[in-house]
C-alpha cells in the first residue's frame, strides 16, 4: 500500500502558482527525489506535504488518510517530519535539546536522541554546545537526527546539500540508507541531480510547479534528464552531442 | 550601621520589583510581547484576594493558593482568546490590546470598588519584623517578598532548561516555524508562558498590595518599575530582571535616605543611564 500520496497538489506562494496539478506516491521503504531547479517549486511543495503551507487544492494522504488541512504540528504525531532547507536548527538550544525536541510528539519507532548519536558519534562530545557552533555539515546532521528522532513514517529533506562541501554531501548520502533500512522512507528535494538519482529508486524532475519526467534513475538517461531539469524544448528524439 | 539597613531595604523592595517584573520579562523573552496590562492585572490580584478574604471564610494562605493558579488559568485564556489573534496582527497591535485591556480593567475595579485606597491585612506578616539591632530590622513581608522573586525567577529558568516543555517553549521562541515541524502548537506554549507570567504577577499584586495601599489607578505606575527592572536587567533575560529590580530597589532606598524627595527621581535616571551607556542591559540574553 502507498505511504505517502499526494493527488493534484496545487499550492500558490502569493501571487505565484507554485506547484501545478502535482502527484506523487512514497511507498513503505522508498527513496523518492524531486529536482529541479531553483525555483521550480519544490520546497513549497515540501512545505505543504509538512503543512507549513496549506495548498489551494488537492490532495494529501497518509496511510489512506487525508491530511491535506491538518496543521504542521499534528502531523508530527501522524508520522510526517521534514527537515527544513537551510537547517533551521534552534540557536538557543544546545545540539542535544536540539534533538530532543525531536520527541515532543515522536511515534514509535527505533529512532531517538541515543540512536542518533550512534549514527553521528561526533555528537556525543558536542551534545552541550550551542548549535551554532557547528559547522554546516554538522549543523545538517542535527537537522536530521532531530527529525528522525520524531520516528517519521516518511522523513521529508528539503535540499540536503545546500550550502555544504561536496565531500560532506557524499556523506550525508552515504547515511540514506542506513535510515531507511530502520523503516523510514525518505522523500527529498535537491538542487544536485548526480546525488539525487544516485540516490533515489524514483526521480520527479519538477519544472515550474509541474512533474515534467517521471521514473526510476535507472530508466532515464542524463539527457532527458538535462532537458527536464532546464526546460529545454523537446527538439524531436533528443538533443545531439554534448 | 545606617547604610546596611539602606542595603537591606533596598534588596527588599529591589524584589519586589523583581517579582513584578518576572511576568513582562518571561512574555517578552518567549514571545517578544510587552503586556501594558501587566500592572494593572497586579492590582486585579489584590482586589480578588480581599474579596475572597471578605466573602469567604478561608484562610489567608488558601486564598492565595486559589488565586495563583486562577490566574494562570485566565492567563491561558485570555492568550488563546485575545493575545494570539493580536500577535499574528503585529507588534504595535499587541500594544493597543493590552492598553485597551488596562483602561478596562481599571475603569472596571473603579466601578466595583471605588477610588477608596486598600490594604491587604496579612496579620503579623504585615508588621512584623526581625530587629537584628536598634538600626537594622527586617521585616518578614520584605524578606517573604524577596525570597518569594529569587524562588519565582529560579523556578521558572529550571522549568525552561530542563522540562519537556520549557525547552519547546524556547524552541518556538527561536523560530516557531520551525518547530511546528516537530510538533509544537506555539499558540499552546505562548498561552503557557502567559498562564506562568500571569501567576507570577498575581503573586506580585499580593505581596504589594499587603505592603502597601493600593487602589484601581496604580497599576500604570507599578508597570513602569517593572519595565525598569525588565529593562535594566537585560530584555529577555530572567537574572537579568532580578539584578534590575535589586538595582531599581538599590537605588531608590540610597537616594530616600540622602533626600525622599529624589527617590522615584533617582530610580527613572538609573534606567536612562542604563538606555543610554548599556542598552543591552546588565545581563543580556544570551544570543549566538
Amino acid at each position: 500500500m502507498t505511504l505517502l500520496e499526494v493527488e493534484n497538489l496545487d499550492v500558490h506562494h502569493g501571487q505565484l502558482h507554485a506547484v501545478r496539478g502535482f502527484s506523487l506516491a512514497v511507498d513503505p521503504g522508498a527513496t523518492v527525489a524531486v529536482i529541479g531547479a531553483n525555483g521550480a517549486g519544490k520546497s513549497t511543495l515540501m512545505r505543504a506535504i509538512a503543512g507549513s503551507h496549506l495548498p489551494t487544492a488537492g490532495a494529501i494522504r497518509l496511510d489512506g488518510k487525508d491530511i491535506t488541512r491538518l496543521p504542521a504540528h499534528r502531523r508530527v504525531a501522524q508520522g510526517i517530519c521534514l527537515v527544513p532547507e537551510g537547517r533551521r536548527l534552534f540557536k538557543s538550544l544546545s545540539v542535544q535539546e536540539n534533538l530532543e525536541t525531536g520527541a515532543y510528539r515522536a511515534g514509535t519507532g527505533p529512532w531517538n536522541v541515543n540512536a542518533v548519536m550512534e549514527l553521528f558519534p561526533w555528537m556525543r562530545e558536542r551534545a552541550r554546545q550551542n548549535s551554532a557552533s557547528l559547522s554546516g555539515g554538522q549543523q545538517q546532521a542535527v537537522a536530521i537526527g532531530r527529525a528522525l528522532v520524531a520516528n517519521p513514517k516518511v522523513l521529508l529533506i528539503d535540499e540536503l546539500s545546500l550550502g555544504l562541501a561536496p565531500a560532506v554531501v557524499k556523506q550525508m548520502y552515504a547515511l540514506l540508507p542506513r535510515i531507511v533500512e530502520r523503516g523510514t522512507a525518505v522523500l527529498l528535494v535537491e538542487q544536485d541531480v548526480s546525488q539525487a538519482l544516485a540516490a533515489a529508486d524514483l526521480v520527479h524532475c519538477l519544472l515550474e510547479g509541474r512533474t515534467v519526467l517521471t521514473g526510476s534513475p535507472h530508466d532515464l538517461t542524463s539527457a532527458q534528464v538535462e532537458q527536464a531539469y532546464f526546460g529545454l524544448a523537446h527538439a524531436g528524439g533528443g538533443p545531439e552531442g554534448n | 550601621m545606617d547604610l546596611l539597613n539602606t542595603l537591606v531595604q533596598g534588596l527588599m523592595l529591589g524584589g519586589l520589583y523583581a517579582l513584578f517584573a518576572a511576568g513582562l520579562s518571561i512574555m517578552f523573552g518567549v514571545m517578544r510581547m510587552v503586556n501594558l496590562a501587566h500592572g494593572d492585572l497586579a492590582v486585579v490580584a489584590a482586589y480578588l484576594v480581599l474579596v475572597l478574604l471578605g466573602g469567604t471564610m478561608f484562610p489567608l494562605w488558601l486564598v492565595v493558593v486559589v488565586t495563583l493558579p486562577l490566574f494562570a488559568v485566565i492567563g491561558y485564556g485570555i492568550h488563546r482568546s485575545l493575545f494570539s489573534r493580536s500577535l499574528k496582527a503585529g507588534p504595535l497591535s499587541t500594544l493597543l490590546v493590552t492598553f485597551g485591556l488596562s483602561i478596562i480593567i481599571q475603569n472596571g475595579l473603579l466601578e466595583g470598588f471605588s477610588a477608596d485606597t486598600r490594604t491587604i491585612d496579612m496579620g503579623v506578616l504585615n508588621t512584623g519584623a526581625f530587629h537584628l539591632n536598634n538600626q537594622l530590622s527586617i521585616s518578614y513581608l520584605g524578606l517573604l517578598t524577596l525570597v518569594l522573586a529569587v524562588a519565582v525567577i529560579a523556578g521558572v529558568q529550571l522549568f525552561l532548561s530542563r522540562t519537556r516543555t520549557g525547552k519547546m517553549m524556547r524552541a518556538v521562541s527561536d523560530d516557531a516555524d520551525t518547530a511546528s515541524l516537530v510538533g509544537a502548537n506555539s499558540k499552546h506554549l505562548y498561552a503557557i508562558a502567559t498562564a506562568i507570567a500571569f501567576g507570577t504577577v498575581a503573586l506580585a499584586g499580593i505581596m504589594s498590595g499587603a505592603r502597601s495601599s493600593f487602589d484601581p489607578s496604580i497599576g500604570p505606575a507599578q508597570l513602569i518599575f517593572a519595565f525598569e527592572a525588565v529593562v535594566i536587567g537585560g530584555l529577555g533575560s530572567l537574572w537579568g530582571t532580578l539584578a534590575g529590580g535589586a538595582v531599581l530597589g538599590l537605588t531608590q532606598a540610597f537616594a530616600a535616605h540622602l533626600d525622599p524627595s529624589l527617590t522615584i527621581l533617582a530610580g527613572h535616571l538609573v534606567f536612562l543611564a542604563v538606555l543610554a551607556f548599556r542598552p543591552q542591559g546588565l545581563i543580556p540574553q544570551r544570543t549566538v
